[in-house]
């Protein structure tokens, strides 16, 4: 029964394994899901989801799944004995009130409870009839009623249902804006080690060598550290449709041109699309040719273009069809992206639109020419693998149009 | 449930929410490694301590640096002492294995009794450090390539990793552990994790001085907002110094104690 638990979860795109739900199994053998729903929920959660980015996903599918069968039969019982057994719980009753506790024995109580559970789809604050707290229905808990059952762990303590619905791991889901941190951090993954610069490290293996070539006499060897050779160009759309993602970009740049971080970073402008010239500055004055470029830099420069990719499709396709009036281009923006693409052995394109808006524009065109990911920390991380590493790239048509 | 299972409950100086002794309890049970995350400042390095303490345990920390590698977890083999010896030294320069230091994932693993194994912030060191930790993680023994000795673990020791949440860790070592995000304690959480640590404050007091961190926790823009031990350390100097909040007008004294970077002054300056 609970392995459809394991597919909700897979649904929600939370990449748990059989490795984990063994452990999970083999966790609840033991017992340490303390019988209880919210035991449960804890247990699951720490041994399924390894990101608190994905306790949200985690939340939602819990919801999903116990919604119907939430009824923690157990506890409630035990619960229900103890409270029945304990004559103190009586005192301030009076006599009415105990003969309408007789009506109530603990099997009624009990089928009462659970049907209503079921009835029940929501959080219920006071009131007479449901579950929930501050009432004067028998169930729930902080209310007041002759015979009520306490419901839920210790006082204070929520409920998993009722922690999964607040649903407080919202803000933590990754999909969410960047900020220069996060962007850091994930570029930290763009990197090829290599041994480059002035040898200041002791190489311990090639000193035993060398020494023991020399007889036992100590030589020392000194290496060259570690050092990324990555180099990286990035092309920025900015103005017009860009401008409301002008500060995603910015910290995106703040974030790649930190001193040091790659062996090389050059970073230009256009905008709308690439034809003959990109720019050094953002007001377009001092343009490079893209032929320079190409002719200057080599295939192993990875190449990260920033932009919404949305024009008019004349812009892309035909020639000529430059959103300035006075500039006329021999070669159509998508020939001058082809030539870029072709040039570079891994190119990336980052998209800060969502991709749902994605299909049936100029954005699945260029998405056919250059590897396209979404300008999140999700879609960053993505597009660094591929740049590292290769691989597949992502399928132009993936989203599914708006509606 | 059984007794044997739910042996960490806190301890009489640290406070954990019901969620993070469950987590506790359930890396205990499975022998599986417990993975920590949380805001800096949030116990998750003094969780270790108050765990083996807790169980009665022997605690090993293993505190990582950018420069760590996963091999000096397990042994050092010293060569340049050995490569000094043969040429000075009278030590027996063939007995190799008194060239071998244990690290303290070695140390932990060589134990005689169950231990607990802290590897703090694994997120600093190299990305294919945890990676280079899986097999002896998941095997609990390695092997000194030097001596040819084997070293298998008799008790396989509890291991607690922390991590600053900076790096993504990768999933063939995430799907081996139990995980555990710590979160900010609320408001009653707090009162109590104070209360650990100043028992005879009073309540007048405590209060004031939460309901003045919290407010200034929700400062926006603020880069680093304070955490629990710089609550515990301003509680601790304010009663050191004799300040009573109540009377202290304009200003939050020993504000230093509280926020670590000048922006954020300026920006509390400014509200």
């Amino acid at each position: 029964m609970l392995i459809d638990f394991l597919f909700e979860l897979r649904k929600q795109r939370l990449k748990v394994s059989a490795h984990e739900w063994m452990s999970l199994m083999e966790a609840m053998s033991k017992g340490l899901h303390n019988s209880s729903l919210d035991g449960f929920y804890r247990l699951a959660r720490c041994i399924c989801v390894k990101d608190v980015s994905d306790f949200d996903a985690f939340d939602q599918a819990f919801l999903a799944y116990f919604k119907d069968v939430y009824v923690d039969v157990a506890e409630v019982t035990n619960d229900l004995l103890s409270w029945l057994q304990d004559p103190k719980k009586f005192a301030g009753l009076t006599e009415e009130e105990k003969q309408l506790l007789q009506q109530l024995n603990v099997e009624e109580l009990q089928k009462m409870f659970e049907e209503r559970l079921k009835e029940q789809k929501e959080r219920h604050d006071g009131g007479g009839k449901w579950i929930g707290t501050g009432g004067k229905s028998p169930f729930g808990h902080g209310g007041y009623h002759p015979s009520g059952v306490r419901v839920g762990g210790p006082g204070g303590g929520k409920s998993a249902m009722q922690v999964a619905e607040m649903r407080r791991y919202r803000d933590y889901r990754k999909d969410r804006v960047l900020d220069v941190r996060q962007i850091d951090v994930a570029l930290r993954g763009l990197r090829r080690l290599g041994r480059e610069g002035a040898v200041e490290e002791l190489d311990i293996d090639e000193t035993v060598d060398a020494t023991c070539k020399n007889a036992g006499d100590l030589d020392l060897v000194f290496t060259a550290p570690k050092r990324n050779r990555m180099k990286l160009i990035l092309l920025m759309d900015v103005g017009g449709s860009m401008d409301a993602y002008s500060l995603m970009v910015e910290r995106l740049f703040t974030a790649a041109s930190r001193a040091g971080r790659f062996a090389s970073f050059e970073h230009y402008y256009f905008h709308n699309c690439v034809y003959e010239h990109v720019y050094e500055d953002a007001a377009f004055r001092k343009p490079v040719a893209v032929n320079d470029l190409i002719a200057r830099t080599s295939r192993d420069e990875r190449l990260v273009i920033v932009g919404d990719a949305l024009m008019h499709p004349g812009e892309l396709m035909s020639p000529g069809g430059s959103i300035y009036f006075y500039h006329h281009n021999a070669s159509a923006g998508a020939t001058w992206l082809r030539r870029l693409e072709e040039h570079y052995r891994f190119t990336a394109w980052l998209n800060p639109e969502p991709e749902r808006y994605w299909p049936r524009t100029t954005v699945e065109a260029i998405a056919g020419i250059f590897p396209m990911y979404h300008l999140s920390l999700e879609g960053l991380e993505e597009a660094i693998r591929y740049l590292v590493r290769g691989g597949q790239r992502p399928d132009p048509i993936r989203a599914q149009p708006f509606s | 449930m059984s007794d044997a299972f739910n042996q960490f409950t806190g301890t009489t100086t640290y406070i954990a929410s019901e969620d993070l002794q469950q987590a506790v309890n359930v890396a205990v049970a499975l022998e599986k490694p417990l993975l920590l995350r949380g805001e800096p400042g949030t116990g998750k390095t003094v969780l270790a301590q108050n765990v083996a303490s807790a169980l009665g345990m022997e605690l090993i920390a293993w505190h990582v640096k950018s420069t760590t590698k996963a091999r000096d977890g397990l042994y050092v083999y010293d060569t340049v002492a050995r490569l000094h010896d043969s040429r000075f030294g009278d030590s027996d320069v063939n007995d190799i294995s008194s060239y071998i230091k244990l690290g303290p994932l070695g140390r932990a693993l060589a134990a005689d009794k169950r231990v607990v194994l802290l590897i703090d912030e694994i997120d600093k060191a190299d990305i294919e450090f945890p990676n280079d930790l899986l097999t002896e993680l998941d095997a609990m023994k390695f092997f000194i390539d030097e001596t040819g000795k084997e070293v298998v673990a008799k008790e396989r020791p509890l291991v607690i990793i922390t991590s600053n949440n900076e790096k993504e860790l990768p999933d063939a070592f995430l799907r081996r552990c139990i995980f555990h995000y710590i979160d900010f304690p609320n408001v009653e959480l707090m009162t109590q994790i104070v209360r650990v640590h100043h028992p005879d404050i009073e309540e007048l007091v405590l209060d004031q001085c939460l309901e003045l961190f919290f407010k200034l926790r929700e400062v926006p823009r603020i880069r680093k907002r304070p955490s629990t031990s710089e609550l515990i350390d301003w509680i601790f100097a304010l009663r050191k110094a004799g300040v009573d909040l109540a009377r202290v007008g304009g200003g939050i004294p020993f504000l230093g104690t509280l926020l670590k970077n000048e922006q954020d002054m300026a920006i509390l300056g400014n509200n």
